[in-house]
């Protein structure tokens, strides 16, 4: 006890003094983990030179952790490593990892990796006055020399605790086991057991280390997640939150919860809908390339239907997509989208349609997640479609679903991947939004809803936008038709009251041609009655021409006779004058 | 002088091989031990080796040697091993199954 405040004083020590010269941006000397997603969180990596412990229950992934950190570092960034286990031996540790593509024989065969597999039996084994783990340190060193290793993973020292009577002998060796690694300048992991009140069973590797991570395995309403969080980090910043993580064929990947900035960069490219009138109702004329759509709507109201017709039309326009089937398999949905004259397959064939159909619950959450990362990653597609988020929510509750949508939303949008997500709404009276509608109701640029519009003994669908980030949108809702054809947008029928549907729709459209047909009977009749009067003008004018043509006429006659009259008058007179 | 029929009865000799790591104390304390105890109950029914892990560090892998001192007896009847610097003699002739 009394060592364990002296060596505490020390870190306090050492603590300080990376925080002195700040002002020259000191950086702490680190080791990339090769972990995905894990360097993130640890802001560079392990501590460089210093032991570092991985503790957690079984089976939670403490030796596969460490096993990537060695096996990376060789390939990656070329440090060499060391291995001793104290629990597997090393043929069958060699088999363990070998499903995960990690090929130890080949690197021990290269001299980059020594696995040294320490044994000890208990009932081998009798104590008979005092001893010290020279052999241990000095089978540690040989290998370490031997490959000249930067890294080394000791898995697990409680092993020894297990094998060994003599606890304060042990606890003294750990220690200066600990303390030779640093001197050593080795990066270690030392992988521990969890225990009951402490960290791990002996209380003693997590006051040694210099950084201490934790992995746990829950399960929660039959789902298990992998969690992982950084517990210590001397001399460092560290992501404190507990980070899910997965193992899958490529090891170990960390997934940091949310990247903390919103600074993705933004297209002002439009993609459309697909939707023969759809696109109208956008003042822009569909969505914008890298945004989220949101179609939400009760049951059979033709989310999954819009989702493929957006699908193919991407698909045409020679855009890679993917589409999550929660609810369908391929098949299915191929089938059903031919019957209203969309083929899927012919996209699927040349291989810009992928489909991905699995039972939400076929995995947490998370790997939902991981999936989707490796899919963006080996695909590249540039259009996403889930259908529908809202099953997810059978995986995890309500905060864990937000949280990954969150994630999911920001890593479509630091791809710049336009993503169409479908959401279920319960069939309720009031218009309050339910779960998944409202947890991405706010984080997607674009939300759609379709409904049904019950009426007079029947029920139609209705589609409007409920809000477009960036772009003017129609505030109409427009009955849609789903025929062999496809979807048709009917043109808006207005009312007395409102917008009309279905039969109201029909009956008023009656009522419009009856209406139209009086109309143009009576503007027929008035022209008529306007001919004629037109005629009675003319014939009036006519008159009144002629009338007035006689008078100019017998006015003409007058003048004459006025003018021969005094034509006579100056015959008869000038002579005289002339004289 | 009990042990002597018993030697006879077992003509096989005692083999020990005791790790020890250069000129440590622990090291010289299990030499020691070990040596009184064999000239004590075997009279030179046993052969000892003596392997220095500082300088031969492959045997401590070999021999799955994790302290120092350890002391194999690899013969006769089951293969034991002791750790610590024997100087607990009653248990180390127990646990070696020499009748003292």
């Amino acid at each position: 006890m009394f060592n364990y405040f002296h060596k505490k004083n020390q870190t306090g020590v050492r603590k300080i003094k990376p925080s002195k010269p700040q002002d020259e941006k000191f950086s702490f000397p680190k080791t990339p983990t090769g972990v995905e997603g894990l360097d993130e969180i640890t802001d560079g990596g392990f501590p460089k030179g210093r032991p570092t412990l991985i503790c957690g229950g079984a089976g939670c992934g403490k030796t596969l952790l460490s096993m990537q950190f060695l096996i990376k570092g060789i390939t990656d960034f070329s440090e060499h490593g060391v291995f001793m286990s104290f629990e597997e031996p090393s043929k069958d540790l060699s088999l363990n990892v070998k499903s995960l593509g990690f090929d130890l024989d080949k690197l021990k065969a290269e001299k980059k990796l020594v696995v040294d597999y320490v044994r000890v039996e208990r009932s081998e084994i009798e104590e008979t006055g005092e001893y010290d783990l020279e052999g241990l340190f000095i089978r540690l060193n040989h290998a370490i020399d031997s490959v000249n290793a930067k890294r080394v993973v000791l898995d697990t020292i409680e092993s020894l605790f297990a094998g060994l009577d003599n606890q304060a002998i042990l606890r003294a060796e750990l220690r200066r086991l600990f303390h030779w690694l640093k001197e050593k300048g080795v990066t270690a992991i030392i992988t521990g057991e969890r225990g009951e009140a402490t960290l791990t069973r002996q209380g003693l590797e997590e006051y040694v280390s210099d950084c201490v991570i934790i992995l746990d395995h829950r399960v929660i309403e039959q789902v298990s997640t992998r969690r992982l969080r950084i517990i210590k980090y001397r001399g460092s910043t560290h992501g404190t939150n507990e980070y899910p993580f997965l193992i899958d064929e490529d090891g170990i990947s960390v997934l940091p919860i949310t990247s903390l900035k919103l600074n993705n960069e933004v297209s002002s490219e439009l993609v459309s809908t697909g939707v023969p009138g759809l696109d109208t109702m956008f003042v822009g004329g569909g969505f914008y390339r890298g945004s989220n759509i949101l179609i939400s709507g009760t049951a059979g109201t033709a989310k999954t239907t819009i989702a493929c017709y957006f699908a193919n039309e991407q698909c045409k326009k020679h855009e890679k997509t993917v589409f999550f089937a929660f609810e369908e398999s391929p098949q299915q949905l191929i089938r059903n989208m031919k019957s209203i004259g969309i083929d899927l397959e012919k996209h699927i064939d040349k291989g810009l349609l992928q489909i991905h159909a699995s039972r939400p619950s076929l995995n947490g959450l998370e790997l939902h997640l991981l999936t989707l990362r490796k899919l963006i990653k080996d695909f590249k597609p540039t259009t996403v479609i889930l259908d529908p988020i809202s099953n997810l929510i059978t995986v995890g509750n309500e905060n864990e679903v937000r949280s990954m949508l969150v994630r999911l939303i920001d890593m479509l949008k630091a791809n710049n991947i336009t993503a169409l997500f479908t959401s279920l709404n319960k069939q309720n009276d009031n218009l309050r939004p339910d779960l998944a509608e409202e947890s991405v109701s706010s984080l997607v640029d674009t939300w759609i809803t379709v409904r049904d519009m019950e009426g007079i003994g029947e029920r139609n669908r209705g589609i409007f936008i409920v809000k477009s980030r960036g772009m003017g949108h129609s505030n109409q809702v427009r009955e849609f038709v789903i025929g062999s054809k496809g979807i048709e947008l009917l043109d808006v029928e207005f009312g007395p009251e409102g917008i009309l549907t279905g039969a109201a729709r029909k009956s008023n459209q009656l009522q419009r041609t009856v209406k139209a047909m009086k109309l143009q009977s009576d503007l027929d009749r008035k022209d008529r009655e306007i001919d004629r009067k037109r005629k009675v003008l003319e014939a009036n004018i006519a008159a009144l021409k002629n009338e007035f043509e006689s008078v100019v006429e017998e006015l003409g006659i007058l003048k004459a006779t006025e003018d021969l009259h005094s034509k006579i008058m100056i015959e008869n007179t000038p002579k005289t004058k002339k004289k | 002088m009990e042990n002597s029929p018993k030697i006879a009865a077992n003509p096989e000799k005692y083999t020990f091989i005791l790790f020890v790591s250069g000129m440590s104390v622990k090291s010289g304390h299990a030499i020691e031990n070990l040596r009184s105890i064999c000239d004590t109950y075997l009279k030179g029914n046993f052969n000892l080796q003596i392997i220095d892990i500082t300088t031969d560090r492959q045997s401590a892998v070999d021999y799955q040697i994790i302290a120092i001192p350890t002391l194999i007896k690899t013969g006769p009847g089951q293969p034991r091993t002791l750790l610590g610097d024997l100087s607990d003699t009653e248990k180390v002739l127990r646990i070696l199954d020499i009748k003292s």
